[in-house]
């Protein structure tokens, strides 16, 4: 290792701009002539727009156009889609209603758009939207998956009846029957795994600017995946072709899966640039971006575990409800099932599994993939069945998951995946030690003499990352290809250009993905750049999310490295007259081995492109490209311990101590994984104590702002002590398995356990408000 | 329509705003300085402090006009040249930012935590004071890090001078 190369703690390069507040982010673009959008949002969860009248509008002050959901469906601007297809259990295929990007006769929850006013700014399109008069029908809402499921619910659209999207099932469930047949104990448990705004701190923007003599687009959108959005914008709304639409997506103020999706905001910004003939800039509000932007979770679940009279599991039956809001959102389909379903084997050897998901239309907010994406719902709830066991059956927590880890790799699970390598018994030891386990039950009896109720909880996550392998997740019915694609380009003065199809919103790729390049050649990263994020300059690639941009994007990078480095190789051994396979490569030199014969890494460049003096038959330049798909998903997993006390007169909860012992394979910056983690452990942390996006029985949404949605701030949470165990994976040469999805799918049950084990009750729901917490306590 | 008259980054400057614009319009809108940020519209998020007259504010929730003749300080004029000052360091040192967006109305309200309380921070001093600022991406465990450290380095700096 190098003192940047892999492994090395190194400052982030990107750093200066942002503390200098020079960041570039959507909302800071200004174009010339720009016209800026307010859109009109129905107030009702469910109703029917009977009538627009925009005609004192249009003589407002600055009011270039007022352009409705009727005119985009005339003008033929295509449906949001839905990109993965699932299968119901009767074989037919999921029932989707359609989704326009502003109402034309249905609005279907609060927060939908009818109507956009463009006009010369902000404050006067916003001003204008008031005097826009929408003539409503309002219709019978329903918020409550179990309401929205009844006979005599009110229905969503046509293609659903019964407000259901699918009915899914996954493993054996004769076998599980069976399994439950000859239990010893069954443990049983109820869980709803509340619903959250991703809140990523930067509202979600769009500038779109038509240019009438080409007939082409460009977007500043903010995106997690510019060429997707490029590719969905393309294929399914009819926007423009690829060729003449081109995406950017700058600095991105965090993602965490809220900005994987395509929303109607930036359709309807490229349609009106279009319609207005001039550029057209929306930037969101914080308000908008609760009533907008994809949610996250919302499981309602019955779980039952089989255990033999040695406390192994035999069997697992899970039924889950879950919430997709009132539209299916571009990934929403996937993450209940396959981003869910398949990890309900958790570190755990279980024979037969079974699953069924339902999947339920509500006049709410779309749901759709936020930060771990079905993994932490997955995670939490055999976590809290686990502490639940351990309880039911009077054996230590720890040594209950011990007594049922997987310690045979490769394993294939009942529900799909196959884990490749780990060691749970490590993380768990690690996480064990960090906290010292066995001293707990004294210092729980040093804070019962103090009045305080101490507990301690462990959570054992494992998770599918390195999304994805195509040919698995197109058998599965995925609409697209999970691989991603990189191209060095060296300059002739040697310096070198890296572009990836990863996209960094915060990840740090500006650095990491520099440390490949002086790990290999030797250079200092300074002399290295990474472009991303724009699809003008990078062909293709499938973005950030899924934990995947290390594991598949920079082994994309790895490979176009290694075709570089073998055409510079030929040329320095052309140049030192001597063999091909004598030449090494170090501190930004090649050599040849066992002399003192060398060439530096710019002059292998300039020759490159000078073309003076090549290998015969050798093509000028020094520039590869590199498409990688992975073979198989990774499989991080770890081990989290929290121990906390609980104040029995007011139900308040404090931090003690919590330990993270990861396996995320092989580090490129330890730094930037530590702080993926922190981060990921707060958006947990942050589930389990405090955030809910609520809804009340009619559709209204009760928490629309940062006054009424508890964010976690930094007196909410502790400090972390984080350690790493290490497998590497074996489906990457880089050995990597991904780091930025951890925190949040396995500390929301470590939370919970801590708290339940510190109170003696084991049914408590997140978020664990004190409220909560106290009722809990005292309930008979 | 007024003429407001104030000074940023140490530049006088007079600009004709509407009379509901809010400070932050002001500098991000008519002044371009675009490093203060916009996170929430309802005073909690933080992303908007910038400092007015030493102190710390959130220029989204004040009007433009009530700046005038107040000495505003913004993210973009706290380092001198290439020198950063020494919070925005122990922020990069630390890992203290990832996306970057809260990360300017972090380190305004950082520098006003540390002069308010000189030499005596300690941990849960700072989680308190930085209660008005939401971070997503960093879960604050670098953030606070990078406070104590930078009170650390203004006190040497201080010192020095």
């Amino acid at each position: 290792m190098g003192v940047e190369g892999i492994g090395a703690r190194v400052v982030r390069k990107e750093d200066k701009r942002f503390i200098t507040g020079k960041g570039r982010y959507v909302d800071d673009i200004k174009l010339t002539g720009m016209t800026h959008a307010y859109f009109i949002r129905s107030p009702h969860a469910h109703a029917k727009v009977k009538g627009i009248d925009s005609s004192a509008a249009l003589k407002m002050p600055g009011v270039v156009a007022v352009l409705t959901g009727k005119q985009l469906v005339d003008d033929k601007v295509g449906n949001l889609i839905c990109g993965w297809a699932i299968t119901s259990k009767d074989g037919s295929p999921m029932k989707m209603g359609a989704w326009p990007a502003m109402a034309p006769e249905t609005v279907r929850f609060v927060g939908q758009a009818v109507a956009v006013v463009i006009a010369e700014s902000k404050n006067l399109a916003r001003d204008a939207a008031e005097v826009v008069v929408v003539d409503y029908e309002e219709l019978p809402a329903v918020a409550d998956m179990h309401a929205a499921i009844k006979a005599g619910a009110p229905q969503l659209h046509p293609e659903a009846p019964g407000n259901q999207v699918y009915d899914w099932v996954i493993g054996d469930e004769s076998a599980t029957d069976a399994a439950f047949a000859k239990a010893a104990n069954v443990v049983k448990l109820d869980v709803t795994n509340n619903r959250l705004a991703p809140n990523a701190m930067e509202p979600r923007a769009a500038i779109a600017d038509y240019d009438a003599a080409e007939e082409h687009f460009t977007l500043y959108t903010t995106s997690q995946n510019p060429h997707v959005a490029r590719l969905v914008l393309s294929a399914f709304y009819n926007i423009a072709p690829e060729h003449k639409l081109r995406v950017i997506a700058p600095d991105v103020g965090g993602g965490f899966g809220s900005k994987i999706f395509i929303y109607p905001e930036e359709m309807v910004a490229l349609w009106a640039s279009k319609k207005v003939g001039r550029p057209v800039k929306w930037t969101g509000d914080r308000t908008e971006a609760f009533l907008t932007d994809a949610h996250g979770r919302d499981h309602i679940t019955h779980a039952e575990m089989a255990f033999d009279a040695n406390n192994k599991i035999i069997g697992l039956k899970v039924k889950t409800y879950a919430n997709f809001g009132a539209y299916m959102s571009l990934f929403s389909s996937s993450v209940p099932t396959y981003l869910y379903a398949t990890l309900l084997s958790g570190q755990y050897n279980i024979p037969a599994i079974h699953a069924e998901v339902i999947g339920v239309y509500t006049n709410t907010t779309p749901v759709d993939a936020y930060r771990g994406a079905g993994r932490p719902e997955a995670s939490y709830l055999i976590e809290r069945l686990m502490e639940t066991a351990a309880r039911q059956l009077n054996v230590d927590p720890a040594q209950l998951r011990r007594t049922n880890f997987i310690t045979q790799f490769p394993h294939q699970t009942p529900v799909i995946m196959a884990y490749d390598t780990g060691d749970f018994n490590a993380s768990l030891d690690a996480a064990m030690k960090a906290i010292d386990y066995a001293g707990f039950p004294a210092r729980k009896a040093k804070a019962k003499a103090d009045g305080k109720l101490r507990g301690i909880g462990v959570s054992c996550y494992i998770e599918a990352c390195g999304i994805a392998p195509s040919k698995a997740v197109g058998s599965l019915g995925a609409g697209v290809g999970l691989w991603e694609s990189a191209e060095v380009r060296v300059n002739p003065v040697g310096t070198i250009e890296i572009l990836t199809g990863s996209h960094s919103h915060g990840q740090g790729h500006e650095t990491t993905f520099c440390q490949l390049v002086a790990e290999r050649l030797g250079v200092p990263i300074s002399q290295v750049s990474i472009v991303h994020g724009d699809t003008d300059k990078v062909q293709f690639g499938m973005g950030t999310y899924g934990s995947r941009s290390a594991a598949v994007g920079l082994t994309a990078i790895l490979k176009a490295m290694e075709k570089m480095e073998s055409k510079a190789k030929k040329i320095a051994a052309h140049a030192l007259e001597a063999s091909e396979g004598d030449i090494v490569i170090e501190n930004g030199e090649f050599k040849v081995a066992g002399t003192d014969k060398a060439i530096a890494f710019p002059m292998v460049a300039l020759a490159a492109y000078t073309a003076h003096n090549l290998p015969d038959g050798m093509e000028p330049g020094l520039k590869e490209s590199a498409f990688y798909d992975p073979t198989n998903f990774t499989f991080p997993a770890g081990a989290y311990i929290c121990e906390l006390e609980v104040d029995p007169g007011t139900g308040k909860t404090s931090f003690v101590n919590f330990v993270a012992a990861d396996d995320f394979g092989r580090l490129i910056n330890p730094m930037i994984v530590e702080g993926q983690v922190h981060g990921g452990l707060v958006q947990g942390i942050g589930q389990a104590l405090l955030e809910h996006a609520i809804y009340d029985a009619n559709g209204q949404p009760v928490t629309a702002s940062f006054m009424d949605y508890a964010m976690p701030r930094a007196d909410d949470v502790p400090s972390f002590n984080l350690s790493h165990t290490t497998t590497l994976c074996p489906g990457n040469p880089l050995g990597i398995k991904g780091c930025g999805e951890a925190g949040a799918i396995g500390a929301s049950a470590a939370v919970i356990n801590a708290i339940t084990d510190a109170i003696g009750k084991n049914n408590l729901e997140m978020p664990a408000t004190p409220d909560r917490v106290w009722r809990t306590i005292h309930a008979a | 329509m007024s003429t407001v008259k104030l000074t940023v980054n140490g530049k006088a400057v007079a600009v004709d705003v509407e009379d509901r614009t809010l400070l932050v319009q002001l500098l991000r809108d008519h002044l371009n300085l675009t490093g203060t940020h916009v996170g929430c519209d309802t005073s909690q998020c933080g992303a908007c402090v910038v400092h007015m007259d030493g102190r710390a504010v959130k220029s989204c929730t004040m009007l433009a006009g009530q700046a005038d003749g107040a000495s505003i300080t913004t993210i973009e004029g706290i380092a001198k040249g290439d020198e950063l000052h020494p919070m925005q360091a122990a922020f990069r040192d630390n890992h203290g930012l990832q996306c970057g967006y809260c990360t300017p109305g972090m380190i305004m309200s950082a520098i006003d935590i540390v002069q308010r309380h000189g030499g005596q921070l300690d941990e849960a001093t700072v989680r308190h004071e930085l209660e008005g600022n939401i971070c997503r991406c960093t879960g604050y465990h670098n953030i606070v890090k990078a406070v104590l450290d930078a009170a650390g380095r203004m006190k040497v700096a201080q010192a020095a001078e």
